[in-house]
This record gives C-alpha cells, sequence and structure tokens, in this order.
C-alpha cells in the first residue's frame, strides 16, 4: 500500500512538471514543421531550377537575378511601398481624429462608434468589391455626378494605372481606419480623469492637453496600430485581387499577388520561391528591431 | 493516407467487378475544370458516353477560372504518387508534364484508329511527346473572330472590315457618332487575344517566328512595332471601364448595341446563342484581319497511373473523346468545332461551318496557327512575359518601339 501510494506521489510530481510540455508538444511541433519547416524548403525552392514541379537541383541565385530583372516585381515593390506608408499613415491619422472626436462625450456615442467600426466587419474581398462598383467611371462616382449635370467630371483613378494603387490605398483606408479609431478611444479612454482635471486646472487647453499630455501617454497605441496595419499591408492579397486584380494591366500588383500569380498561374515556383523570401525578408527587416526594442522593456 | 485510401478503394472496384467481366471498361478518373452550365453538360455527355461502354468513371470536378486550382491540385496528386487517369490539360503543359515522366501514351489506340490522319498537323504535334500521343484533343476554338452588331454597324453605314486600316476607319466613323467601336475586357489574357490576332494579320509565317519560334528579331523589329502601332489605335476604340471586365460582359455589350464590335474566341458565341440571338441576323461573326487561323483547343492527356482497370478505362476514354459522335454532341454543347477534321457539320450554325471551312483552307496554306494568350503555342512562363508586356504597353503610353524591345528581353530572360 506505502508504496503505490509514494508511486502515486511520484506520479503527480512527474505529471505536474511534464504535463505542461506535453500538452504544448503537439502544438509545438506542429508549428516547428509547418512553419519553420516550410519557411525553410521555401528558401530552399527559391535556390533551386523549380518550374512547373519542385525540382531539387541547387542553381544558385538564378532566381533571384531573373526575380530583380523583372519590371513587374519593382512594379510590385513600388506598390508595397506606396500602399504601406499611405495606408498606415492614412488610417492612423483619421483613426486618431475620429477617436479624439469620440472622445468628447457627444451624445450616441455607441451609434456612432458602430457605424466608424462597422466596415471592420466586412472582409476586404466585400470592402474591394463594393469599392470597385463605386470607382468604376461607367457605374460609380463618375457616372453619378456626371448625370448631375457636371460633364466634365472626371474620377477614373481606377482604370488609369498611374493613379490606381491609390484606389487601393483609399478601400484599405476605409476599411481600417474605424478599427485604429476603437484602438485609440480605448487608448485614451484608460488616460487618468485626474491628469486631466490638472491639465484644465494649469490652464492647458484642448490642443495642448491632447499634444503634450494625453498622446504621449497612448503612445503604446501607436506601436500596437503600426504593428497591425503595417502587416494587414504587407500580406494585403485579398483587397488588390477583389478591387483591381493586379490591374490595370499590372499596376496594382503587389508582391503578395506577384507570387500567386507565378506560382500558381505562370508555373514558375522557384521564382515565386524568391518572391516569398524577399517578403519575409522585407518584414523580418521592420519587426525585429521591433520586437528588439519591445521585447527589452519589460527588463526594467 | 488519401493515397492509402484511394489504393484500396480501387482494390475494392476491381474486385467487385473481376467476377463480373474482366475490365469492361475500366475505370477512370477525370480531372477537369468544366463547371460552368455549358461546360459541365458537354463533359456530362463523355461521361455518359464512358459509362454506357460499362466503365466506371469517377469525377473530379474543381471549380476556378482558367484551371489554376485544378493545376495546383494535380501538382499535390503527382507529388503524392496518385495522379487521376486523365486530365483536361492543354498546348505546351502535355510537354510540361511529360517531361516530367508523368504521362502515360496511348498510342496504340491512336495506332488503331488512324489519329494521325484526322487531326490537323500541327494540333496533332501538340499531343505528341516524343512521337506517341498521350493527350487527346476534344474541340477547336477558333481565337481570331470579330463578333459584330450589324444593326449598330448599319447606323453609321459601315460594312464588316477586311483590314485593320478598314476597320480604324469604320471605328472612328462609330466614335464620332457616340458609340463605343471596340468592346473590349482589360484583363491580361483579353489584352493579349486582342495582339495576336493582330500578329496574325501580318502574315502566318511572322506569327509563328514571334509567337511560337519566339524568334529575337521578330519580337524585335519593325514588324513588330507596327503590330503595336495597332494595338495603341485599338486602345482608343474601347470605353472607359473596359479595366477588369470579364469577357462575357464585353460580350453582352455587343449584344446590347452599345458595342459594335468584340474580338474573342468563338466561345462568345455560346453567350449570343445562349440569348437566343441568330447568327448571320442578330450578329455575325468575321475572322479578324488576314489570311490564317488561330486555334486553341482542349484535350485530356493521360497520366501515369498503374492497374489493368485503369489503363484499360484510359484507353477506352481516349477512343471515346476521339469517336466521331462524341466530338459532335460535345462540340454542340460547347460552342467549338470538333477536332476531327472529318466529322460531319449538319447539326452545327453558320460560323461553325466558317471556322471549318477556313481552318481547311489555313491547314493547305500553312496559316494554321497555335494560340498564344491561349497556352497553346508557348510554355505559361513565356506566355506570362508575353501577357506582362502587352497589358503594360496597353495600359500605359509606352512606345511601341520600347514594347517590341521589352518583349524580346522578357522573352530571353524567361527561356
Amino acid at each position: 500500500m506505502a508504496g503505490s501510494k509514494t508511486g502515486r506521489v511520484v506520479f503527480d510530481r512527474f505529471l505536474e512538471r511534464w504535463l505542461p510540455q506535453i500538452v504544448v508538444s503537439p502544438l509545438f511541433a506542429t508549428s516547428l514543421l509547418f512553419v519553420y519547416g516550410f519557411i525553410a524548403w521555401t528558401v530552399y525552392i527559391s535556390f533551386t531550377k523549380s518550374g512547373v514541379m519542385p525540382n531539387y537541383t541547387f542553381s544558385g541565385l538564378s532566381q533571384y537575378i531573373r526575380l530583380w530583372t523583372t519590371p513587374r516585381w519593382l512594379v510590385a515593390l513600388e506598390n508595397l511601398f506606396i500602399f504601406t506608408s499611405l495606408f498606415i499613415i492614412g488610417c492612423m491619422v483619421i483613426g486618431l481624429l475620429l477617436a479624439i472626436l469620440l472622445d468628447q462625450r457627444i451624445r450616441s456615442e455607441g451609434v456612432v462608434r458602430t457605424v466608424y467600426l462597422y466596415p471592420m466587419a466586412l472582409s476586404f474581398i466585400v470592402t474591394g468589391t463594393a469599392w470597385k462598383w463605386i470607382l468604376n467611371p461607367t457605374l460609380g462616382i463618375e457616372k453619378i455626378i456626371q448625370g448631375l449635370g457636371f460633364e466634365n467630371f472626371n474620377f477614373d483613378w481606377l482604370v488609369d494605372p498611374k493613379m490606381a494603387i491609390y484606389t487601393v490605398v483609399i478601400a484599405g483606408i476605409w476599411q481600417s481606419s474605424g478599427y485604429v479609431m476603437a484602438l485609440f478611444l480605448a487608448g485614451l479612454r484608460s488616460v487618468d480623469d485626474e491628469i486631466i482635471k490638472a491639465a484644465a486646472i494649469d490652464g492647458a487647453g484642448p490642443v495642448r492637453t491632447y499634444g503634450s499630455i494625453i498622446l504621449p501617454i497612448v503612445r503604446p497605441v501607436f506601436f500596437s496600430a503600426f504593428v497591425i496595419l503595417s502587416h494587414l499591408a504587407i500580406k494585403s492579397f485579398d483587397l488588390v485581387m477583389a478591387l483591381t486584380g493586379g490591374g490595370p494591366g499590372y499596376a496594382t500588383d503587389v508582391p503578395a499577388t506577384f507570387m500567386y500569380s507565378f506560382a500558381f498561374q505562370r508555373s514558375e515556383l522557384g521564382t515565386a520561391a524568391a518572391s516569398a523570401v524577399m517578403m519575409l525578408v522585407t518584414i523580418t527587416a521592420i519587426y525585429v528591431p521591433y520586437l528588439y526594442s519591445e521585447l527589452r522593456r519589460p527588463a526594467k | 493516407m488519401l493515397s492509402v485510401r484511394s489504393l484500396m478503394a480501387a482494390v475494392a472496384v476491381t474486385a467487385l467487378m473481376l467476377p463480373a467481366s474482366s475490365y469492361a471498361g475500366g475505370t477512370v478518373e477525370v480531372l477537369h475544370w468544366w463547371t460552368s452550365g455549358g461546360e459541365a453538360k458537354a463533359v456530362g455527355t463523355l461521361k455518359e458516353a464512358f459509362e454506357k461502354k460499362g466503365g466506371t468513371w469517377i469525377d473530379s470536378p474543381i471549380a476556378g477560372g482558367g484551371g489554376d486550382a485544378a493545376m495546383t491540385a494535380l501538382r499535390a496528386r503527382v507529388m503524392a504518387g496518385n495522379p487521376p487517369a486523365a486530365v483536361q490539360l492543354k498546348g505546351p503543359g502535355i510537354q510540361e508534364w511529360a517531361d516530367q515522366g508523368s504521362l502515360n501514351d496511348v498510342e496504340d489506340v491512336a495506332k488503331a484508329e488512324n489519329w494521325d490522319s484526322v487531326l490537323p498537323p500541327s494540333l496533332a504535334s501538340i499531343m505528341k511527346y516524343k512521337d506517341k500521343y498521350v493527350a487527346a484533343p476534344v474541340n477547336i476554338h477558333r481565337v481570331d473572330w470579330m463578333w459584330v452588331n450589324p444593326a449598330v454597324l448599319a447606323k453609321v453605314g459601315a460594312e464588316v472590315p477586311t483590314t485593320w486600316e478598314e476597320f480604324n476607319a469604320v471605328a472612328d466613323k462609330l466614335k464620332a457618332a457616340g458609340i463605343t467601336p471596340l468592346a473590349h475586357g482589360g484583363q491580361p489574357w483579353q489584352d493579349a487575344t486582342v495582339f495576336e490576332t493582330i500578329v496574325l494579320s501580318q502574315g502566318a509565317d511572322f506569327y509563328r517566328k514571334a509567337l511560337v519560334e519566339l524568334d529575337q528579331d521578330a519580337l524585335s523589329g519593325e514588324t513588330m512595332v507596327k503590330v503595336f502601332d495597332q494595338l495603341r489605335k485599338l486602345r482608343g476604340y474601347v470605353d472607359p471601364g473596359f479595366s477588369g471586365r470579364d469577357w462575357n460582359l464585353a460580350t453582352a455589350m455587343v449584344m446590347n448595341g452599345e458595342a459594335a464590335f468584340q474580338i474573342m474566341g468563338d466561345w462568345a458565341k455560346g453567350e449570343f446563342l445562349a440569348a437566343g440571338k441568330v447568327p448571320g441576323k442578330d450578329f455575325l461573326c468575321a475572322p479578324t484581319p488576314g489570311n490564317g487561323y488561330i486555334f486553341n483547343a482542349d484535350s485530356f492527356a493521360f497520366f501515369k497511373v498503374s492497374g489493368e482497370d485503369q489503363i484499360e478505362g484510359q484507353k477506352v476514354l481516349a477512343s471515346l473523346i476521339m469517336s466521331p459522335e462524341f466530338q459532335e454532341t460535345f462540340n454542340l454543347a460547347k460552342g467549338s468545332i470538333p477536332a476531327r477534321t472529318d466529322v460531319s457539320l449538319d447539326k452545327f450554325d453558320s460560323c461553325a461551318l466558317k471556322s471549318h471551312e477556313d481552318l481547311t483552307a489555313s491547314v493547305k496554306n500553312n496559316a494554321f496557327v497555335p494560340s498564344m494568350a491561349h497556352e497553346m503555342a508557348i510554355p505559361r512562363t513565356v506566355r506570362g512575359e508575353f501577357l506582362d508586356v502587352v497589358t503594360n504597353f496597353f495600359n500605359s503610353d509606352m512606345s511601341s518601339a520600347d514594347a517590341a524591345k521589352a518583349l524580346a528581353d522578357a522573352v530571353k530572360r524567361a527561356q
């Protein structure tokens, strides 16, 4: 009896010590394989001659050379830069403004907040399709305003290769700024009332209060919004696909659509893998410094 | 896991069938992306015919335009060592898979039924790998068609043009009258379709040099610059909402009299017929300028499967696909014409008859050429580069000379 009792205790100890690891390990193993394993596989494929099927003959940097001499890839990169910067700035500015306005304890705030937040409930596919119709010169805004009598009104960005990427920005900002507003609103509400009252007693106006006191306090929210928006922007695929299909021509291609078209429409797995690796490198370049600064902070 | 299970299924099917009759008709799994109304009906006729012969048909339809999704599925199946017996595959894609050693040949069926003598030689060569048939064609689509609304042309008193100069003159008239001359969908493959019909108007030899043999001089030379000049002209004849439009919406514009012309393969005819329009009266079909014929053909390639049952199934399917009866019923449903040149066309409409007549003439004149835009002429890789350059030209203000040079560079890069 006594033997079995101590045996039980030992077993309990064992469980106590190892259960968490046992529970976590399948998940750990699958992420290791399906995330990091496939990243490694993709990197390897990008150094091979793979075409329609994976081909494991090593071919050095040829796929990268091919990638960087393809004009379409350069267009995709330029678009990514334009889209990401304008999308992040636009969402931040509009989101912050909306949040500050909502923060003035206005009436029926709940309704207004829902109205602004609602676009986030739609998928990018829906947003893209809706804006495709709104911006289509023969169906949407241009047609309506011309119908109102302004014959010379012209708004054909969607079919103008130089401007089309900005229509993607418009649709993206429309979709995501409400969400950023919600983030900021939560941040603003968490600021201690006492501080604001103290500022008011000291005679600070609203601009000074927000600019010098509240916004510095909610600084972490800027970081969260930046991280969320930037990854939305870099992986943006569905919005572009639904809104412009990468067109006109390939004027609104971004790296994600480029990769898709090379891997699945062109049978060029190698080049597609090289472009995927370039995207990974880009993301790493943004996130590593960020994560580094974030992870260091709690140590104090 | 999947392959084990389907192997077991195959074994079970074989075991069930063995006592009855040995491999009557066999088993085929057919992977295709004919999922829209007319297409599904067309593939249904094949299934029925196959089952009538006592075979077992496993249908694997994979939705998704252009077959990208199907190709992804196929890649996964081949890598897992469990390919379907027959796959809807076309053009140089057949050679690509054959190069990977993934295809079975059906040479004995082809020899016995004398495919060589009933298929146009340039089509037959696409179906062969190392001189053996590895695929069977089901139809021939003509790509270089103009679909015309005669009522709209009558409004400006114009005739159907036969050269690009005439076309431009008619289009200018239409434009002056406030009518969109050319209905066009601004998707890369549609831009490329228009582009290749202009290339053909410069002669079948030039077409072959540039779009099949990928000759650098032809790609960057004077003639190609002229082709781009004409394409630039056509860009001026489309309406502002063309970007990203689907081809069938462009067809509808011609149908409703919003536009006069559309340059599109004969699958557009299906749209007209489905709307109850009569060829020759409500709409006209006319070849685009030039004397030639750009073809696009659907076909089934036979993958390397094991088991006598499945191999037997492949043979039966190959023979069925090439049978005159099937080619007739299938193409009546799909809107194309039979790949066999000896099938009677009594039941076909005037456009199909014209297509067949031009086909025979062009084969004789050596002007029967495979479509670049529809993956009949060159590998997908190179085709993609063509599409990029052409669509970029169509949607920008690039000069024709720059476009020709960019085209030559792009093709060199992809090879």
